[in-house]
């Protein structure tokens, strides 16, 4: 039922555009004498921004090969090719699509530079290793130590000095100099659009809640994949007037929603619409969720007036880069903040960082809020770890449980 | 040999072992991973102690930690939540793989033990902010083990722990370069004592009975095998009766290229310079493991001249099941490897080895097609 909803929101079509003529001019890009790099979703864009550089994720791509259910082929392509299976479906899905050119358009544009920031796991380091063999290229690594419990002063010095070897990088690829005026207009908007994004993620508050975390979803490919640009702070401007106008019509999402949940960890890609379906014929909304908000969560950090000594400091405190403990802080903050009745734990076999010390949270949740948690074992693009049946039964146990609580 | 036999007793009963370091009233600093800087650890007056899962039923890390995290890992939470080390004093993380990060967090949270340390080592290894970081980082550790310990770590603690370390390492290598010469020389369980053993025991024992060994081993006579030479390369191997049936399906190992071998203990600290920077400069410039970065193509680039140095028939992947570094090398490397002629086979093993039977007729194989 939200899914036909969705559709019906303006800015849904508006946003499908906008990715179309994003990667067209992306696969365009040699024709147009135009240079690609390939960089991780947590990877900080503005220089390559500035520097007229295509970025081009391949997080964001295995993302939609899973939504267009095109994930398990892909992935057992990689398991022929020697890749376990136990490896993170998106970087299976991506190896394996480089070479059979698959996948829903095609695959990916050629990098001519790798750019792979470690803040959201070491995955995409073997990942990124890989595709430097493959394709021959250049690859940076913007290496982001873990900030387990403190950002400790040697952390910043050292994420800080890579800042400067990354422009020192670019410089050289592009036999350029680089363009610091230019960095400081992308750098705005980025913030800009950070704050826009954060501005959409809050409207879920309002009760009913005008869009849920599957919308969320879908709507965070424009803050992934053009995060400082013109067009993805006027496209959210758009998002965040439509929302507006769903509250002040008292539009929600979920037809009369009653219960709120939050979500842990990636989508489950390829079950998108019967997940929807399948909480709100339980009147239930999934408000929010820990995922999409990793794209605006570090705004507090960044100075518009130094963005690029604070650009350290944002990328190196993400949500998958710090400790389990703070993580369950920031789930009890959003417990809070969004009035939710019900935890939703994606408990996902191919990212271990995002999926380790869940049940710790889960813990911690329970003890300190007396909310029901459910975890859900899936993964987010390989549906071979996925039993529908399995699942559904969980979630109308779990669902019964919230009614009562409620009643 | 009666040495030898020291170390399987050692790493036999680790119990027993732990209980006769406590006597000389040193504290005991576990860690899971060969960049743990041990050298720090000992010159403070701690002991050093490498953590290996009992391989007991995982009952109380079933709360903690899903079915896909990796046997090590698993297997080393629930020795903790369930007392088994409660010998420790302290535990020391690395930064290794993604597991592990999640490991110390949730060790952290659960914690048992008076000291908790997180080394957040740098990931890339090959430039100088990086180098400086490795640096940086050493030396907050150092200074948290005084803060431990109560007292300063001086240089000359330092020199004595790096000169200990480099002995201990120089004679495992040694050790490693007799048997390359004279495949059989000492037993694949032998090896492998000798190195878990290294790692856990008391590191002056070690590093004074290590010597008598090699010389011994010098002195024996050695008859020719026909035995195909077998290098193993993986993250650790704590599976003794592997050695075994790989030796009677007619292979003998040459080499390794494990984090519980040579990855471990090759490669010298400077003994002429500012201590912690040379520590720092072994650790970056070690041979590299896969959760770390020095180039796209290093660890083939080493495994093929692994082979050739050790003249290898073939080589044998033990991997971890969900070990996720490893798991995205072994199809390069076994590229690099098929491009240089090296014969190789993956063993996938998830901790328990439930089918030893089914595993020599692998390697029987596997050593006849070689
Ligand atoms: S899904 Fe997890 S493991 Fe995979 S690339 Fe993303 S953060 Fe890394
Ligand atoms: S075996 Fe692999 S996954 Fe497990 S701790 Fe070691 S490196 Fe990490």
């Amino acid at each position: 039922m939200s899914d036909t909803k969705k559709h019906k929101m303006k800015s849904a079509k508006k946003m499908r555009d906008l990715m179309t003529t994003y990667y067209i001019d992306a696969l365009s890009a040699s024709q147009n004498n135009k240079q690609v790099a390939w960089i991780t979703s947590g990877g900080p864009v503005e220089p390559l921004l500035a520097m007229d550089i295509i970025p081009v994720y391949p997080e964001n791509h295995a993302a939609m090969i899973g939504a267009s259910k095109m994930g398990d082929d892909l992935c057992m392509k990689a398991e022929e090719m020697g890749y376990s299976s136990d490896l993170c479906s998106y970087a299976r899905a991506d190896i394996s699509c480089s070479v059979v050119k698959g996948g829903p358009i095609g695959g990916l544009p050629k990098p001519d530079m790798l750019i792979c920031c470690n803040n959201i796991c070491g995955t995409v380091l073997k990942w990124y290793e890989v595709q430097a063999r493959f394709y021959n290229v250049p690859l940076f690594i913007l290496d982001t130590p873990m900030c387990h419990t403190h950002y400790h002063p040697e952390t910043a010095t050292y994420v800080r000095a890579q800042i400067d070897e990354y422009i020192l990088f670019l410089e050289q690829m592009t036999k350029r100099k680089f363009d610091h005026e230019k960095l400081m207009q992308v750098g705005r908007l980025s913030i800009e659009g950070q704050l826009l994004w954060q501005k959409v993620l809050n409207t879920t508050r309002h009760k009913p809640s005008p869009m849920s975390a599957f919308d969320a979803f879908f709507f965070l490919a424009l803050i992934v994949t053009l995060r400082g640009t013109r067009v993805a702070v006027d496209f959210y401007k758009e998002l965040n007037r439509e929302m507006e106008e769903r509250i002040q019509k008292g539009i929600g999402i979920v037809p009369n929603e009653k219960y709120r949940l939050l979500w842990d960890n990636l989508p489950v890609w390829y079950q998108l619409k019967w997940l929807s379906n399948t909480f709100s014929d339980h009147g239930a909304c999934l408000v929010a969720d820990t995922y999409t908000s990793a794209w605006c969560g570090t705004i507090k950090y960044i100075d518009k007036d130094n963005f690029l000594d604070s650009m350290a400091e944002a990328h190196t405190r993400i949500y998958l880069n710090i400790g389990v403990d703070q993580m369950a802080e920031q789930v009890l903050d959003m417990i809070k903040f969004y009035d939710v009745d019900g935890f939703v734990m994606h408990s996902n076999r191919s990212c271990k960082p995002y999926s380790f010390g869940q049940m710790d949270i889960m813990k911690i949740v329970r003890d300190k809020t007396g909310i029901p948690v459910l975890m859900i074992e899936a993964d987010m693009l390989d549906s071979r770890n996925f039993s529908q049946s399995q699942v559904e039964t969980r979630i109308d146990a779990f669902m019964e449980i919230i009614k009562q609580r409620k009643a | 040999m009666k040495e030898i036999n020291i170390f399987h007793d050692a790493i036999n009963d680790g119990k027993a072992l732990a209980s006769k370091i406590k006597k000389t009233d040193k504290k005991i600093i576990g860690y899971l991973c060969s960049y743990a800087p041990e050298e720090l650890i000992y010159a403070a007056g701690f002991h050093p102690m490498r953590l290996f899962s009992s391989k007991s039923d995982i009952i109380l890390a079933e709360n903690h930690l899903q079915s896909y995290c990796c046997s090590l890992v698993r297997g080393v939470l629930e020795d903790s939540l369930s007392g088994r080390l409660d010998y420790l004093d302290g535990t020391v993380f690395p930064h290794t793989c993604d597991t592990i990060q999640r490991l110390s967090d949730i060790w952290r949270m659960n914690n048992r033990y008076e000291f908790f340390w997180d080394v957040i080592l740098p990931v890339k290894l090959n430039t100088q902010s990086a180098k400086n970081y490795m640096v940086d980082v050493l030396t907050r550790f150092k200074k948290d083990l005084e803060k431990a310990s109560g007292s300063k770590i001086t240089d000359e603690d330092l020199n004595k722990s790096i000169q200990t370390f480099n002995r201990i390492r120089k004679n495992l290598s040694k050790i490693y370069s007799l048997q390359t010469k004279n495949p059989g020389l000492i037993k694949g369980l032998d090896l492998y004592a000798l190195v878990k053993g290294a790692m856990i025991m008391d590191r002056d024992e070690v590093c004074s009975l290590l010597p008598k060994i090699v010389s011994r081993l010098e002195q024996m006579n050695t008859q020719k095998n026909t035995a195909k030479r077998i290098v193993i390369s993986g993250s650790i191997c704590d599976s003794p009766d592997i050695y075994q049936a790989l030796e009677d399906a007619g292979g003998v190992i040459v080499g390794d290229d494990l984090c519980t071998g040579q990855r471990w203990f090759e490669g010298k600290i400077m003994e002429d310079q500012e201590p912690v920077l040379a520590i720092a400069s072994r650790y970056s410039d070690r041979m590299v493991c896969p959760a770390k970065h020095i180039g796209p193509a290093v660890r083939g680039e080493n495994i093929v001249s692994l082979a050739q140095k050790t003249r290898a028939d073939g080589v044998i992947f033990m991997l971890l099941k969900f070990c996720d570094p490893h798991a995205f090398d072994y199809p390069y490397l076994k590229e690099f490897l098929d491009k240089g002629g090296v014969k190789s086979m993956l063993i996938e093993m998830d901790g328990q080895l439930s089918s030893l039977g089914q595993l020599s007729t692998r390697f029987e194989t596997f050593t006849h097609m070689i």
